[in-house]
């Protein structure tokens, strides 16, 4: 089975953010980078398929040469090669899903495995739009029955399971009210919610290896994609402070201001 | 005159959701600053009653298609018929409120549009074809406005910012069109309702959520908002361990809500968890730590331990009846 997988670069999800004075961004000194947490339980997912049905992963992301980071910390968890696309400016989904559908009509994996969300955009959009490219089935928020202290998850069995045939993956995904199984003909899109698994740690010699592993680079260009951005942030700002709320001495003090003050009781 | 089209969502249990009437307050919205008419769509085995309550939202009309693979919501079939009665109506703008199946389905429908799309409109502002939107960035650490440049416009609504509409109002148009399903590579199997008589998360005017403070244990959590009629939610630390159903997470990657009370016992108050409840009108939390984050946005904080707080405030409520 050849695996898929995305690797977004992204601010610590621990770091706190500010918008620059001027509205045009974020402050950026000072902060940490990271693999996107979804990405990298998409990560973890990939290399439990194909230790389970034998085949490999292969990581891609998008964006500077930084980016090389995210690529090294997948490889060095176990995914074979990666792919970079080499692009310096803004990007939005409608661009990154243009050219991740490049990058798989190029690899022709069996199976596409996203992050549900990237924690800066919050958008929650490239793995619908990219499933929709490519004309595939698409399972998101892929989640499991069982939790993440569940025998089946210190086993590391994969929760997308492939069917008996083995031409599609059965998915359990979180949606509003429960849990929806869906089985999806492969090739096919997954995107990861937080409970579909705990990614594990990459191993010192995992990461010895990574670094001799290959990574192509590839250019929006070379894919022969226009990536000029349809979504333009015009101005970032703060959210509106909440007015500083006071500490009560006991339950009696909370009751009294809950029924007389803020009367919500 | 330029198409707001709304996208209607029916639950499993045929109920139309909630937060659709959100959507279309939000709609009405857009409409009046884009100078353009409100129609809503709603696809379903047998949309006929829903379409009835939709009448009265005071849309212009509102578009229903039968089809027996509707019954069961895939994204593969739901999205080329609204991608299809969006372009035969030469829609500007398509929405839908930003529930599981709205984040799921409006990034298809945009792509097959080949539209640009923003999640979780806060708000709308400017006018004609200068609207923009407002939405969350970075778990509502930045608030970001954006404007969307491909002709078509998708977007989804985050229900708590929007009233939900009115339903008596008006009489729109109900028409029928004929969606053509298309071969899906995708088949439903199941689902799984977690059932509760409590209310509902999203739409409760109180909420008590617990956090790993509980060590999983929410008898007092449950007790208490059995006793003020409240939703029941939780920390992502709880739904990860199984300790409640997942459904009940409160935060960034779970949901948001705005009640008018809610009480957060043994939560630190991660910048995650407050994405999803910092709109809440009063903020109380407890917690035997007097440090943690959660205190920085509690209008009324209780440095205790939650066990012996629980019990405690419940008894007191229960007397003040
Ligand atoms: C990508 C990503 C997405 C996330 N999305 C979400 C999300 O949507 N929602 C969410 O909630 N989290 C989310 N998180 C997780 C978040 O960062 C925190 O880890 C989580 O919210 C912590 O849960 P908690 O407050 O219950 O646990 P902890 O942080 O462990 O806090 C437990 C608190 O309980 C207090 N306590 C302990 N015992 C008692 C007692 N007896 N009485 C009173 N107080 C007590 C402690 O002082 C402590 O403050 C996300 C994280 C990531 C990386
Ligand atoms: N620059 C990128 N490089 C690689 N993958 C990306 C990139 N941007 C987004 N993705 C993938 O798309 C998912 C959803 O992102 P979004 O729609 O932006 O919230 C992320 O979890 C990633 O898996």
């Amino acid at each position: 089975m050849k695996i898929l997988v995305t690797a977004k670069r992204v601010e610590d999800p621990e770091s706190k953010i500010k918008v620059k004075p001027d509205g045009s961004g974020i402050v950026q000194e000072g902060l940490k980078y990271k693999i996107n947490p979804f990405d990298e339980i998409g990560v973890e997912e990939g290399l439990r398929l194909a230790a389970k049905h034998g085949g490999e992963v292969v990581v891609v992301s998008i964006g500077t040469k930084d980016v090389q980071e995210q690529l090294r910390h997948a490889l060095a968890m176990g995914a074979t090669r990666a792919v970079w696309v080499n692009h310096a400016g803004a990007l939005d989904q409608l661009g990154i899903a243009a050219l991740l559908q490049k990058v798989v009509e190029k690899e022709k994996p069996d199976l596409v495995v996203l992050g549900k969300q990237s924690i800066d955009d919050d958008q929650n959009q490239v793995g619908q739009y990219l499933a929709e490219f490519l004309g595939w089935g698409q399972a998101t928020f892929a989640s499991k029955v069982e939790s993440l202290e569940s025998e089946a998850e210190k086993n590391k069995v994969p929760a997308v399971a492939l069917t008996a045939d083995g031409k599609a993956v059965r998915v359990v995904r979180e949606v509003d009210n429960g849990l929806a199984t869906l089985e999806v003909q492969l090739p096919a899109v997954v995107t990861t919610d937080l409970r579909l698994n705990q990614p594990r740690y990459a191993s010192l010699p995992g990461i010895m290896k990574a670094k001799s592993k290959p990574i192509e680079e590839l250019t929006p260009e070379k894919l022969g994609v226009d990536v000029t951005p349809r979504i333009q942030v015009l101005k970032m700002s703060a959210p509106p402070a909440r007015k500083a709320g006071i500490k009560v001495p006991d339950v009696a003090t909370l009751v009294e201001k809950l029924h007389n003050e803020a009367k919500v009781v | 005159m330029p198409i707001v089209l709304i996208v209607a969502e029916q639950q499993p249990d045929g109920n139309l959701r909630k937060a659709s009437l959100n959507a279309i307050s939000a709609g009405k919205a857009l409409a009046d600053k884009a100078g353009a008419e409100l129609h809503l769509v709603l696809l379903a085995k047998d949309p006929a009653k829903l379409a009835e309550e939709l009448k009265g939202t005071g849309a212009k009309a509102v578009h229903t298609a039968a089809a027996p693979e509707f019954e069961h919501y895939l994204a593969e079939t739901y999205a080329p018929a609204i991608a299809a009665l969006a372009q035969e109506l030469k829609a500007d703008y398509v929405g839908m409120a930003s529930t599981a199946q709205g984040k799921d389905l409006m990034p298809r429908v945009a792509a097959r549009l080949k539209a640009a799309m923003a999640t979780d409109v806060m708000a709308i502002n400017g006018s004609g074809a200068d609207v923009t939107f407002t939405r969350p960035m970075w778990a509502g650490n930045v608030f970001a406005e954006v404007k969307l440049t491909t002709p078509v416009k998708v977007f989804t609504v985050r229900a708590t910012e929007f009233p939900a509409a009115a339903t008596g109002q008006g009489a729109a148009e109900v028409k029928t069109f004929a969606a053509k399903v298309e071969a899906s590579k995708t088949k439903f199997v199941d689902f799984k309702e977690v059932k509760s008589a409590r209310p509902e998360l999203t739409e409760a005017r109180v909420v008590v959520s617990g956090g790993r403070g509980t060590k999983g244990d929410f008898k007092e959590i449950e007790a208490l908002a059995d006793e003020l009629g409240a939703a029941v939610g939780a920390s992502r630390a709880v739904c990860d361990a199984g300790w409640v159903p997942n459904d009940l997470q409160v935060g960034q990657t779970g949901k948001v809500v705005a009640p008018q009370l809610y009480i957060a016992a043994g939560i630190s108050g991660a910048i995650q968890h407050l994405a999803g409840m910092k709109s809440s009108k009063t903020i109380v939390a407890i917690n035997k730590d007097p440090e943690a984050p959660i205190f920085q946005v509690a209008d009324y904080g209780l440095v205790e331990d939650l066990f012996k707080v629980l019990p405690a405030l419940r008894q007191a409520i229960h007397g003040l009846k």
